[in-house]
């Protein structure tokens, strides 16, 4: 089980991976859309290789609901518990 | 009286060079871009051709890591090649709604397609990528062309197998000639250097078993040609109505004078042996143009190496310029970068229109025995193109009985 820290600083690699931006960028107050400007295909993207990062599985219908990198953050830390 | 089309930018990233300036020094040196593949597919699936002429600088030295993940590997050599054509035609100042995109592709993504269906097949289908269709698609090039220039005109795809680059061009002189656009990126891109199409295309009997000689392979008009040579890469051509190029002073390189294309209905492969396609092609390209046989100088044939395409290409020179053919000087580019598929037509055309520009002809290599049937003046070391007014042709040929042509005039 990962800890917060270790999922936020997993996320932030995958996203930089997938779009380029500083993983410093990634912080839990930021917004996928508004703050990091990451498109749906993008997310999706980043969802499955934090499914496969973190052994969790994020449904379809869950990932409207990760406005945040917290909610994903929670989200992840909720599910492997 | 048609509007008259010029060409302002050209760019290329091919076997032989992966800029416009690099793959003209070599095609004016002769070299060759083909060699063994160190993959190991090949010994994996056994392939029975072992060599290809890949791109000499490859995409991820030139795109950003985050560009080339949501791009097939022939729409990265598109997009390389439209953006070194683009920033040649110095154009900075454009009406973006004037601005059109004809980008060819012979395949498309093929590469996308069969990883993706790999990756279904492992992993199941949560790990196929999000961005599997836009980048398999085969309009994928001409739509990220046509989002990296902010290109609004249209974004079209020609597809017709090996003439699809040269018919991009078709297309772009007849969207600027009608009025739809001013300025046209036109191209042709293509990365099929993978185990399933070297496999299928040997199946066939098309491509070269010189296996040892992977350099010596593609060999244009020579007796013993054997099959092409798989290339990949793309060419782009700026196309520019003359007066918009001139209202901005731009560095004109030549007139796209004319351009035909046509069908064989004759067989869904093999070339009609008599060339009677490709000789209506050649003869409506040059009515279109307004060009006699005599103000010809130079062809760029489509010349792949396969035993059976080479004679009826020659067949048709013939039978459009008559005996002129004999005062030609015809280059087979193919015999130094292999044969790049749907985006031959368009480095064929970059490659032509610099030999219009410079007045010199590109070599061809590997031509050690000339088939007696076809007594062409090939273009074998350095030449000068006369001076004064001068047309050079460029023929393409494609799977499905395609013949494109395209007409170079000097300015």
């Amino acid at each position: 089980m990962a800890s917060n820290e270790e999922i936020l600083a997993g996320l932030a690699e995958i996203v930089n991976e997938e779009t380029g931006l500083a993983t410093e960028a990634v912080e839990l107050d930021k917004s996928f859309t508004e703050d990091l400007d990451i498109d749906s295909i993008s997310m999706m993207t980043i969802v499955v290789n934090a499914e496969e990062k973190f052994g969790v599985r994020i449904p379809d219908e869950e990932v409207k609901n990760l406005k945040t990198v917290g909610d994903a953050v929670n989200f992840i830390s909720n599910a492997q518990a | 009286m048609a509007r008259k089309v010029v060409i302002t930018g050209l760019g290329a990233t091919t076997p032989i060079g992966g800029d416009v300036p690099t793959m003209w020094k070599n095609a004016l040196k002769g070299v060759s871009g083909a060699h063994t593949l160190e993959d190991e597919w090949v010994s994996k699936y056994d392939l029975p051709v072992h060599f290809a002429a890949r791109c000499s600088t490859p995409a991820l030295d030139v795109l950003t890591r985050v560009e080339a993940k949501r791009m097939d590997p022939s729409t990265q050599f598109g997009v390389i090649a439209a953006r070194e054509a683009w920033a040649d035609s110095g154009i900075t100042d454009i009406d973006h709604d004037r601005l059109a995109v004809a980008f060819a592709t012979g395949i498309g993504g093929v590469w996308t397609l069969l990883d993706a269906w790999d990756t279904l097949k492992e992993k199941g289908p949560r790990r196929v990528l999000p961005m599997t269709v836009p980048m398999l698609m085969p309009n994928g090039v001409a739509a990220a062309v046509s989002l990296d220039l902010g290109a609004r005109a249209g974004a079209h795809t020609p597809v017709s197998a090996c003439a699809s680059g040269t018919e991009a061009l078709h297309l772009g002189l007849d969207l600027i000639r009608s009025g739809k656009a001013d300025v046209v990126m036109c191209g042709g891109a293509e990365a099929a250097i993978h185990p399933m199409p070297l496999a299928a295309f040997s199946s066939m009997q098309a491509l070269s078993r010189r296996n040892d000689d992977p350099e010596h392979a593609s060999r244009p008009y020579d007796r013993d040609r054997d099959g092409f040579v798989m290339g990949e890469g793309a060419g782009a051509l700026v196309l520019e109505a003359e007066e918009h190029a001139i209202a901005r002073g731009a560095r004109i390189y030549a007139e796209l004078a004319g351009t035909s294309v046509t069908a064989d209905a004759y067989h869904i492969t093999a070339p009609d042996p008599e060339g009677l396609g490709a000789t209506r092609a050649l003869k409506a390209a040059m009515f279109d143009g307004r060009i006699q046989a005599e103000d010809v100088v130079h062809v760029n044939a489509h010349a792949t190496s396969t035993p059976v395409g080479d004679k009826p290409e020659y067949t048709a020179l013939r039978a459009a310029l008559g005996t002129h053919v004999d005062n030609v000087a015809v280059s087979a580019t193919k015999s130094q970068m292999g044969h790049l598929l749907g985006a031959s037509g368009a480095v064929e055309a970059v490659l032509t229109v610099l030999a219009v520009y410079e007045r010199r002809a590109p070599l061809t290599i590997n031509l050690e025995n000339q088939d007696p049937e076809i007594p062409l003046d090939v273009v074998t070391s350095a030449r000068t193109l006369p001076a004064g007014d001068i047309v050079a042709l460029s023929n393409s040929f494609g799977f499905g009985g395609h013949n494109a042509v395209i007409a170079i005039r000097s300015l």
